[in-house]
């Protein structure tokens, strides 16, 4: 029966991958609410979850291709591959609209130019010093620290390898986790009790999970425009890091 | 129906990453140059021109949200598929780069915020707020 069942899965990948994500997706919730009183959002312990799942299948088979290397896994790598995750990564950015962000005045607009940069540039700077010199891994780990979605969404446009775009996810990761942690202490210096400010602050951001978490510890009725200017800032982080920022890239680098 | 909005979200992709493919050759570069920022850009304003126009229905933004609502389980999906082995030795780089930015741009934020008032009220969003823990 067990046997019959392992088959059934190993043969329906996909359907496979889907509850095995299922799962984690619950566990990190669990553990987000029980272990940090929902402080830590699900979302960024189960990307995390991702990784050690990733580390486990390279350490057992050897391969490069982290859990999916197991047979049994393989389903992840489809669901996880690049077709679906630009599919639904265009889809978060329905419900945004042009006017709102008019409106929202030209802070917001320089918030998310600015938000973007500081970013790339920190992050690419970092990985310079950390020893990586070529282009593409230093764009790519430069978009991860934007967000754990520019990141992979640059690396895979410029062809990195998987290792930078694991660094990428690592890196937008820690960058949400922050946020998250850091938004309701700052809240009050930043006067983080206005649409306006949460909108300047989520494009200054731009992390969903971390502007999310932060938010809800702050004042919940805050959160759609902050996730709004999230919004924007992946759209546009996906739009000028894998172009803009490359070239500039291309052009420092001897 | 459902499956126009999915439709819909898979046209702009796919016309998207066909920009994106089209100007990395034109420019010159093995690389697919924006691709997916396109295609959230045709997005946005296919969808707010069709429901300006009321031609787009609750149920066909359905087709869409399903998908925006399971993108963090993809971006798991996608992580554990990584060379997670190789990359830990660049594990210090990876938290520097984005504790580094976080920082930066935290301490940017009222500088940014004094530039200009919104020119009208935001307008409310109350009823858009999500009870549910994550996407």
């Amino acid at each position: 029966m067990i046997e019959l069942l392992r088959h059934t899965m190993e043969a329906n990948g996909l359907l496979t991958a889907f509850v095995v994500v299922g799962v984690m997706m619950w566990v990190s919730n669990w553990i987000s609410k029980t272990l940090t009183g929902g402080r830590l959002h699900g979302s960024a312990i189960a990307v995390f979850g991702g990784l050690i799942l990733a580390y486990v299948g390279g350490v057992t088979t050897g391969g490069k291709n982290g859990i999916t290397d197991i047979p049994f896994f393989a389903g992840i790598g489809l669901m996880g591959g690049a077709m679906f995750r630009d599919f639904a990564i265009v889809a978060t950015a329905f419900g945004a609209s042009f006017e709102d962000l008019k409106r929202s005045g030209v802070s917001v607009m320089i918030a998310l130019a600015l938000g973007i940069t500081v970013s790339f540039v920190s992050g690419a700077g970092a990985a310079y010093a950390f020893g990586y010199h070529d282009a593409v891994t230093l764009c790519t780990i430069g978009a991860g620290a934007a967000t754990y979605i520019v990141g992979p969404v640059t690396g895979t446009a410029l062809g990195a390898s998987s290792e930078a775009i694991a660094l990428s996810i690592a890196a937008g990761l820690v960058k949400a986790i922050v946020v998250m942690i850091a938004t309701p202490h700052l809240a009050k210096k930043l006067q983080l009790n206005n649409p306006h400010t949460a909108m300047v602050y989520g494009g200054m951001m731009g992390t969903h999970s971390g502007i999310a978490a932060g938010l809800q510890a702050t004042d919940p009725k805050l959160m759609p425009y902050g996730l709004m200017a999230a919004a924007f800032y992946t759209g546009l982080g996906c739009l000028v890091c894998p172009s803009i920022f490359y070239f500039i890239l291309l052009r420092l680098l001897p | 129906m459902m499956i126009y909005g999915t439709a819909l979200l898979a046209i702009c992709t796919l016309i998207g990453i066909s920009i994106g493919e089209e100007l990395g050759s034109f420019l010159g570069v093995k690389a697919n140059v924006g691709g997916v920022g396109f295609a959230m850009l045709l997005l946005i304003l296919t969808t707010s021109w069709l429901i300006k126009r009321g031609r787009f229905r609750p149920l066909s933004a359905e087709g869409i949200q399903f998908w925006s609502g399971i993108y963090i389980p993809i971006v798991v999906a996608m992580s554990a598929k990584q060379n997670v082995v190789v990359a830990m030795k660049g594990g210090p780089a990876a938290i520097v780069a984005g504790v580094l930015g976080v920082g930066i741009s935290f301490a940017m934020i009222p500088y940014v915020n004094r530039i200009g008032a919104p020119k009208d009220a935001l307008p409310a969003m109350l009823e858009e707020v999500p009870t549910e823990n994550m996407r």
